[in-house]
């Protein structure tokens, strides 16, 4: 591994400050992700500004009616939040169904979105890998693919994001706020991750003296029909195969509004207002969500071992969807799919 | 006093185990303590033709590497590298020996440093170039270079003829890909370095086998190495012989005259032993009563390019059904890996799982009960040597299985079970291990004040012996549980064999019995001598030792205290060694057996599969502790729902890479995929197998887990898979 | 990691970083130690205190082996850096006993034979304590659940799970 020094950033300002001086730096807060990548020999940053201690811990009500997460807030302290667990239930679900207790109890809301990709050659630096060294080629487009993505990818990277959380929050329409040398801006969650194209090293839009300072929620939470569901290959402590983030909002049987989003498919929370813009006025049925299901995954394309991924989508989320047309979301600690 | 043995005593290492005070190998801090870091090949075959230590130099607090070119002088010849565990034929590795590079994640060269932290960081800073050779790694696209080795088993009858003329047939080939044991804890060896002497803490299943070999390796003599083990954080076979770092520490150790702690990363431990994928092929053919006629059972396996490691998959059949025709093979591939091993009920986790997967399908075919099939099909001698069994309490297993199951209620019929989008399946099937022993030998050190201490040089892996062992001492010596002291895991203890293959608590619980029995005899000795003494005329058969005393066993009212006994001699300690006396008897088969019934639910649409609940029902001779007996065979069934559904060591042959060389992606059971899993231990009393009656239960937990939820797979959905693990992409068409 | 000669070049620094004085409350007493920015928790309780009872499964934040209560909560000390918990109250498998009398998880631990190699346990009893802490988790099902980030490789999952529900009944 490569040795790095360590600073602590006294306030936000100062994180800033810091990071613009030293490009190889990087910012550590739960450090779930960055550490285990640094023991891999995968980042080697020389320097690391500890911003865990930042006051950015407060889940607040905003005056549009949303709630304000504070970046440092911890994913446990997030999924257990009154307000959270109240009226973005999906967000709950989806923080818990991920990595484990000890990991969400670390974990901040802002390293959760900037997690890099799971791929095994990414991982392993002993083979080509267009993520860590662009231009070396992708080794599993050819290679063993079974956790790699169907959609959204290029010739250059089939790696897939690994969050929970991060599909929730696409389905909710997070914003991202962030603070840079330039100021502060607002990053829809939709583009704040990206696809790979043919600069697959970028996982995010975030630039690299950016710091994330919050995620805001809009007001509407869906919290009378939602839905997360997680296939894995073992019922708790893995990424997900697939995993479905649905929310609806139901007149009746009468879709009025909808949300879908999609996670271990894709470079990224894989979402498409088409899909859910065909839900909207329709009866929330198998017909309606087969239709929202084939165009959220249009385009899909397997590489061997990650065919079964096309179908295995398309089935969880017509069955995501019925979960949360009926009101019985997916429970994390009862392993029976309803 | 209640007997201990067969009693739920909880474990006398459980304190020192829940409080952390049980150190493990790389646990010990001694002062001066060097830390090595691995550096590994980054290819599977060829050659170092440089290595560049300078940047690994340049770092604070670095001392040396060690590579090939550099290390302490080591043997050159095979046999210094042959313990006790190594295959028949071929060369042992030898660790950072020379520049050849044999597999992936080969030692290439160790770093040695004042601390981990900086050993870590040189590590990544060693620069190796490489002359690389063409690999083989895959099993699948060399199975044709297969070659044949002696069979366990001889054939009999025409097995080939017999199949082709059979009522009803059943031919299918499974696969079970590698596995690696992943214990929780790290391979890690501290050796210290005093003068010419060696003190080595090592994670290993056998101190003495290490410390022969290392003897080997280093040209020692005995008295110079010392070799201790009191605690092994899981070994499941991988610790049965020496490990690389062990020999790596000693190395780092010779160089520096100072300790050093060599650790692995989880990462490196899959370039350790694992279980060979093995292609399996049974043939069987069955007459329309529904026995079998014909039974072939083929295996093709993994090692390495230089030895030969094979274990029994194909002569299990032969111990659980009859069958006049009956053929076995077993053929290896030679790949460019390390040499395959024993893992928890090699051969057998193996092989009767495939086995126990086609009985199921010839049940099907002859629209018979899976259970009913296998008693049809009993055999109650040993097919192949045709001998009868010490004992064989199957029969009994299956009945007490399936009641406490309650497979009369099962449906037959494929689909036929659900609950509301869960499909749910019943299957089950048997398992068999051998019920061995082997030399081991015992020393009791009774004191006057009523305390002994146990000591064999075996090692408590988790299995439970240190507790047995008290157990067991307690009752032969008449004394309380808590005092007796039990020794372990030092080479300079009496001599004990590697802790596996089921065998340490029978043939250690035995040499208990024979040590103590020379204890009793000493007693009565000094006793017979007192004035007027109550057993003056008693043998050593006569009298047993009860409560602190000696007692006749016709007559409990004439008795001398231990400590009497002891004081009118002034004797402070009686000390006796002996072994268990282990003949060479052809005569019988020794055996233990299970039923094991498993139900599953899998989500029709989306293939999710559940072990809801799970039976195994165990015959096994005598059980020493129903605590850590339950726990040995739940522990096993875990393993087994793990074989199933979940383990998988992932290649990429164009690397000759292992990918998922981490225990996130290599995926073992959490918590939660664990429910409703009740062990039955079917009453077995067997005087012939040994003189307590013990077989052993470290394997047989895991033997037919896997087949008995495979066919529940099959039963729940009508979908045969026969490539383990059973992932949801398999059972579901989602294309 | 060796690499081959393609691979990525590890930046050289001139010097290795120097190591940092730091202060950390273990078991209730004081520590300080000086280690490398890049020591973590888990190396600086093994190596640097010698509390070896908190394991090294994965280093990596897989197994759960390592897990420790920092002021209060369960996290993997692989994972963590120490120089980033300077000040933080750290308790360890060490430090649940008190005056020698066992914690009600530690003894439930042995009533129910929760454990077989015994390397997994720490961390099993830790995050246990964390997780009554947390007071989410009372069915059996949300005990599996949320103790499934610690792997035991011996199989004693049903009785952790007894142990677990042990102590919640007598505390």
């Amino acid at each position: 591994m490569t040795p790095f020094q360590y600073a602590r950033a006294n306030d936000v300002a100062d994180a800033i400050k810091q990071i613009a001086t030293d490009p190889s730096a990087k910012f550590i807060a739960g450090g779930t992700n960055l550490i285990d990548l640094i023991k891999y020999d995968v980042e080697g940053p020389t320097r690391l500004i500890d911003i865990s201690h930042l006051p950015l811990r407060s889940v607040e009500p905003t005056a549009a009616g949303g709630v304000l997460i504070g970046a440092m807030v911890p994913n446990t302290d997030l999924a257990y939040h009154p307000l959270i667990e109240q009226r973005y239930p999906l967000l709950a679900r989806a923080i818990m169904s991920g990595a484990s207790q000890q990991l969400r109890n670390m974990a901040s809301t802002g390293g959760n979105l900037v997690q890099r990709t799971r791929c095994f050659y990414f991982y392993d630096t002993t083979t080509p890998c267009n993520k860590r060294e662009p231009g070396s080629g992708c080794s599993a487009i050819d290679g063993v693919n079974r956790i790699n993505a169907i959609l959204g990818t290029s010739e250059a990277c089939i790696a897939t994001h690994p969050s929970d959380m991060c599909v929730a929050l696409a389905a909710l329409e997070a914003a991202v706020h962030v603070a840079g040398p330039a100021g502060t801006r607002t990053i829809a969650l939709a583009d704040f991750h990206r696809l790979p194209g043919n600069t697959p090293q970028r996982d995010t839009n975030l630039e690299p003296d950016e710091i994330i300072t919050a995620i805001e929620l809009p007001s509407k939470g869906f919290s009378a029909n939602y839905s997360y569901l997680k296939i894995r290959d073992r019922l708790s402590y893995a990424f997900a195969l697939v995993s479905v983030a649905a929310a609806l909002e139901l007149d009746g049987d009468t879709i009025k509004d909808a949300r879908l989003a999609l996670g271990g498919v894709a470079h990224k929370p894989w979402r498409s207002s088409a899909a859910e813009t065909v839900l909207r006025g329709e009866r929330a049925d198998a017909s309606a969500f087969a239709r929202a299901a084939d165009i959220l995954l249009h385009g899909a394309k397997g590489y061997g071992h990650n065919n079964f991924k096309i179908g295995l989508a398309r089935r969880a989320i017509m069955r995501t969807l019925g979960q949360a047309a009926r009101g019985t979301p997916q429970s994390n600690s009862d392993k029976k799919i309803r | 006093m209640a007997s201990y043995i067969g009693s739920a005593t909880s474990r006398i290492d459980g304190r020192a185990k829940v409080t952390g005070e049980a150190r493990y190998a790389g646990e010990f801090n001694v002062p001066g303590l060097v830390h090595g870091y691995v550096v590994e090949s980054a290819i599977p075959k060829g050659r170092v033709v440089g290595i560049d230590t300078s940047g690994a130099l340049e770092v604070d607090g670095v001392i040396d590497v060690l590579t090939h070119r550099n290390r302490p002088p080591m043997a050159d010849n095979d046999d210094a590298y042959k313990d006790e565990v190594a295959t028949e034929k071929g060369s042992p590795y030898r660790p950072l020996y020379d520049d050849r590079i044999l597999f992936g994640g080969q030692p290439l060269a160790l770093v040695l440093a004042e601390d981990w932290e900086s050993a870590r960081v040189a590590a990544s800073r060693v620069r190796i170039e490489y002359q690389k050779e063409p690999h083989v790694t895959d099993l699948h696209a060399q199975r044709d270079t297969a070659f044949a080795i002696d069979t366990p088993e001889k054939p009999r009858g025409d097995a080939g003829k017999a199949f082709a003329s059979a009522a009803v047939r059943h031919v299918a080939e499974y696969f079970i890909p590698t596995e690696h044991h992943n214990p929780m804890e790290l391979f890690a060896s501290t050796a210290i370095w005093d003068d010419g002497r060696l003190t080595v803490y090592d994670k290993t299943q056998g101190v003495q086998n290490v410390q022969k070999y290392l003897c080997g390796v280093f040209k020692m003599k005995p008295d110079e190495v010392r070799v201790l083990g009191p605690y092994m954080g899981g070994g499941f076979g991988a610790g049965l012989r020496p490990q690389y770092q062990v020999v790596l520490a000693v190395l780092g150790a010779r160089a520096l005259k100072r300790p050093v702690r060599v650790m692995l990363t989880r990462a490196q431990m899959y370039a350790l032993g694992y279980r060979p994928a093995s292609i399996e092929r049974l043939a069987l053919g069955a007459n329309s009563g529904g026995t079998l006629d014909a039974m072939t059972h083929e295996a093709i396996a993994v090692t390495s390019q230089f030895e030969e490691f094979a274990r029994n998959d194909t002569g299990w059949g032969n111990l659980l059904y009859k069958s006049p025709n009956a053929k076995f093979e077993h053929r290896l591939v030679k790949l460019d890996l390390p040499t395959s091993c024993d893992m928890r009920a090699p051969g057998a986790a193996t092989g009767v799982y495939a086995l126990e997967c086609a009985m199921d399908e010839l049940a099907i075919a002859l629209n018979t009960d899976p259970v009913q099939l296998r008693l049809q099909c009993y055999s109650e001698r040993h097919q192949g040597e045709d001998v009868p069994y010490t004992s064989k309490q199957l029969r009994e297993c299956y009945r007490q299985g399936a009641a406490e199951f309650g497979w009369d209620k099962r449906n037959p019929q494929p689909r036929s079970m659900r609950e509301g989008s869960e499909l749910v399946g019943w299957g089950m099937a048997s398992g068999v291990w051998e019920a061995l022993q082997m030399p081991a030998t015992v020393r009791i050190v009774l004191t006057a004040n009523g305390h002994a201490e146990v000591a064999t040089a075996a090692s408590d892996i988790g299995t439970g012996t240190y507790t047995i062992m008290a157990q067991v001492a307690a009752d032969m010596l008449g004394l309380p549980i808590d005092n007796i002291s039990v020794k372990l895991g030092d080479s300079t203890l009496p001599q004990c064999p590697v802790e596996g293959g089921s065998w340490i608590a029978s043939s250690v619980c035995n040499a208990i019995a024979n040590t103590a029995r020379e204890v009793r005899g000493d007693l009565l000795k000094l006793a017979r001598r007192m004035k007027d003494s109550p057993l003056a005329d008693a043998g050593v058969d006569d009298v047993a030792l009860t409560d602190g005393k000696i007692v006749s066993k016709r007559d409990a009212n004439r008795a001398v205290s231990i400590a009497s006994a002891m004081l009118s001699d002034n004797a402070e300690r009686i000390t006796r060694e002996e072994t268990n006396k282990v003949a060479e008897d052809k005569s019988h088969a020794r055996n233990v057996h299970s039923a094991i019934f498993a139900e599953v639910k899998v989500d029709e649409e989306l293939g999710v599969i559940r072990v809801t609940r799970l039976v195994n029902a165990v015959a096994a001779g005598r059980i020493l502790n129903l605590k850590t007996a339950h726990s040995q065979v739940m522990g096993g069934v875990v393993w087994g729902i793990g074989m199933a559904l979940h383990e998988e060591t992932l290649f990429d042959h164009r690397f000759g890479r292992v990918m998922n060389a981490n225990i996130a992606e290599y995926h073992v059971p959490v918590n939660a995929d664990v429910h409703d899993i009740k062990v039955i231990f079917v009453d077995e009393p067997d005087e012939t197998v040994n003189p307590l009656g013990i077989k052993g239960l470290g394997e047989i937990g895991i033997v037919g887990v896997a087949a008995a939820i495979a066919n529940a797979v099959y039963h729940a959905t009508g979908k045969r898979v026969r490539d383990l693990p059973i992932t949801l992409d398999k059972v579901v068409q989602f294309n | 990691m060796a690499r081959s000669g393609t691979a990525r070049r590890v930046t050289r620094a001139a010097t290795v970083p120097e190591k940092i004085p730091i202060r950390l409350t273990v078991n209730g007493s004081q520590m300080e130690l000086t280690v490398a920015p890049w020591t973590t928790l888990l190396d600086a309780l093994r190596d640097h205190l010698d509390l070896t009872g908190t394991k090294k499964g994965c280093d990596h934040g897989q197994c759960g082996a390592c897990t420790v209560l920092v002021d209060g909560r369960r996290i993997n000390s692989c994972l963590t850096l120490a120089v980033m918990k300077e000040g933080a109250e750290i308790t360890t498998i060490e430090g649940l006993a008190r005056d020698g009398e066992l914690h009600p998880l530690q003894q439930a631990f042995i009533d129910q034979d929760a454990f077989q190699c015994g390397y997994c346990t720490s961390g099993q009893i830790c995050s246990a304590a964390g997780l009554i802490a947390e007071g989410k988790a009372r069915t059996p099902d949300e005990i599996r659940e949320l103790m499934s980030g610690n792997i035991c490789r011996c199989g004693a999952y049903p009785n952790i799970v007894a142990a677990i529900l042990q102590a919640m009944e007598r505390s």
